[in-house]
């Protein structure tokens, strides 16, 4: 019989600091009067620049990985650096939440708690190292999510979306769970390490039983990430949402979604590695197309972003592809999804100012003429458009340059030229809004309407579209960590 | 002795059985709710079976955090069930049409 060995709790920190924050606050949040409910959003941002700080100090204390906790849990590169993504990002997306949900009544103290555990769930992803872990950091992950979404009870479409997240949610979870269960049947493991070790030795007989819960597993991936075959609820959610809460689903969950993509594909399914790659070869080349085409004929900003995540998710997943052949694969689809979620957080984010009490400003109509109404978010929004579309000075231009070049010494030239055709299609859409916001007058409803925000928002919105163009011009330093975190 | 491939097949049909609640219903989403927890026991039916046969208690032990995660979930979506009802005042699935394009 196994002897039990007592994990190191220190590795786990964060995520014990986190989740005994989140208690607290929702106790503290209980005893709050309705006009101190700032307190409790102050003690979520701080528990997130805390956790920050802890898991900085963790980069340098841990150089090499630790698994611990029987198995299930593990401490790396990979692992810090997607929890420091997923902590920047979430703070910049609760920063942007607060005068939205304060607008709509949005009952704001659930609302952060519910986020910082949908943080928390994040971290357990991203140091999930056993399927076990995986499943519960999906779930603890998504859940909140569902609520978040549902929480704007006066809205038709917010409720509807949240219930077509549900529902599409709990069908992933259930192809990802029968995978796992197969796995479990062949390997007798459900630890990463322990099944790609059973794996190798198991693999002449029992082949098809292992494709086939790759099958379901990878279902379950591309369901969450939101890729095509399993994109359908997309849109139908990135439009219904509360922008505020749209914005966080399109943000630091792919980053985590990243994580155990690595962490099953690569590092439990080495052997199945012809088996993945092809599977993804086709949900990517079908994702940048159905995702830019799709994109261009919407009306919606709302839900053009969510077909354009469709496609950059696409690309992300070019990376992963390329990564067994080409050394810095990996490393590309990593800074890919990370930027991309910066550029995406700050898109969303524009359109949660630009909508005020009455109306929500989500229409691609009302972009026309942004510039005289407020120049600078007009010029926030063209650094996140031309980081989105790949244009030169931004990051996006990085990412996409990354990506290919990794195709190629993959030995996928086709699979770079058919990238760049659907870059260039997504140039389209993503410039139409930048020739709206210039070069046209402001619809006659909208031009009298007030900008409001608020000192914070501004600065948080001016630092996310000046990452866009900084990150650019100095990519090196971001590239070298996500090369570190994959190596 | 029942063996492994029989408990298997009966929890693949369960399996089956709930996607096609899934994809198949156009009435209402409380049957939707149902399919989502068949497609869930009929994981755990595999899970036992795995972990009897194999001698193995992990697959046990996922089952009872599946069940829990599965509570939680049905939960959830119940809740969010009623406040669609508030808003909508109907649960069939083919009402809920406001976000296409």
């Amino acid at each position: 019989m196994n002897q039990f060995i007592m994990p190191i709790f220190s590795v786990a920190i964060p995520e014990m600091f986190v989740l005994s924050m989140a208690c607290i606050i929702l106790l503290v949040d209980v005893f709050l009067k309705e006009r101190h409910r700032i307190v409790t959003y102050i003690l979520v941002q701080s528990t997130l620049v805390i956790a920050f700080l802890i898991t900085l100090t963790q980069y340098r204390e841990y150089p090499s990985p630790i698994v611990t906790f029987s198995g299930n849990y593990v401490l790396d590169k990979l692992a810090v650096l997607t929890k420091l993504f997923v902590f920047t990002v979430s703070f910049f997306a609760f920063i942007y939440a607060r005068n939205y949900i304060k607008d709509r009544n949005i009952a704001s103290g659930e609302y952060f708690i519910m986020g910082l555990f949908a943080v928390l769930g994040m971290q357990v992803m991203a140091s999930a190292y056993s399927f076990l872990t995986i499943f519960l950091g999906l779930e603890l992950n998504t859940l909140p999510l569902y609520t978040m979404i549902a929480m704007w009870k006066t809205s038709r479409a917010s409720t509807e979306a949240s219930m077509k997240y549900f529902v599409m949610g709990a069908l992933a979870t259930g192809l990802l769970l029968y995978g796992i269960s197969l796995l479990y049947g062949v390997t007798g493991s459900i630890e990463i390490l322990g099944i790609s070790n059973l794996m190798q030795q198991a693999m002449n007989q029992q082949q098809l039983v292992m494709v086939l819960a790759l099958v379901f597993i990878l279902a379950g991936i591309i369901f969450k990430f939101g890729a095509v075959p399993f994109h359908m609820w997309v849109p139908d959610v990135y439009q219904g949402a509360p922008t505020s809460v749209t914005l966080f689903i399109s943000s630091a969950p792919k980053i985590a979604a990243f994580a155990i993509t690595m962490r099953i594909l690569v590092e439990a399914m080495p052997t199945l590695t012809v088996s993945w790659q092809q599977v993804l070869i086709a949900v990517s080349i079908l994702s940048m197309f159905a995702g830019n085409v799709m994109a261009i004929a919407q009306t919606n900003i709302k839900r053009m972003l969510a077909y354009s995540s469709i496609a950059h998710i696409g690309y992300t997943l070019l990376g992963i592809l390329a990564g067994p052949h080409s050394s810095q694969g990996y490393s590309a689809a990593m800074f890919y999804i990370a930027t991309y979620v910066i550029v995406a957080a700050g898109a969303f984010a524009i359109i949660a100012i630009l909508s005020n009490k009455e109306i929500e400003l989500d229409k691609l109509d009302d972009y026309r003429g942004l510039n005289t109404r407020n120049p600078w978010l007009a010029f926030m929004m063209l650094l996140l458009m031309f980081s989105m579309a790949g244009v030169p000075p931004t990051v996006g231009f990085f990412a996409k340059l990354g990506l290919l070049e990794a195709l190629v010494e993959a030995h996928f030239v086709w699979l770079a030229a058919l990238a760049l055709l659907f870059a260039i299609i997504g140039a389209y859409y993503y410039l139409r809004v930048v020739m709206y916001m210039y070069f046209e007058e402001p619809k006659s409803s909208v031009a009298g309407a007030k900008i409001s925000m608020s000192p914070g928002v501004l600065a948080a919105i001016s630092v996310n579209g000046i990452a866009a163009l900084i990150l650019g011009l100095l990519p090196s330093g971001l590239i070298d960590m996500c090369r570190i975190s994959v190596a | 002795m029942i063996s492994l491939s029989e408990f298997l097949i009966v929890a693949a049909i369960l399996f089956g059985l709930g996607i096609a609640g899934m994809i198949v219903n156009r009435k209402n989403i409380i049957s939707l709710l149902m399919s989502i927890e068949l497609m869930l026991l009929a994981v755990n039916t595999n899970f036992i079976a795995f972990s009897h046969f194999l001698g193995n208690n992990t697959g046990q032990v996922f089952v009872f955090f599946i069940l829990t995660v599965a509570a939680a979930e049905a939960a959830i979506g119940l809740a969010i069930m009623v406040v669609l009802y508030r808003k909508v005042d109907t649960i069939e699935v083919q009402k809920l049409d406001t976000l296409k394009g």
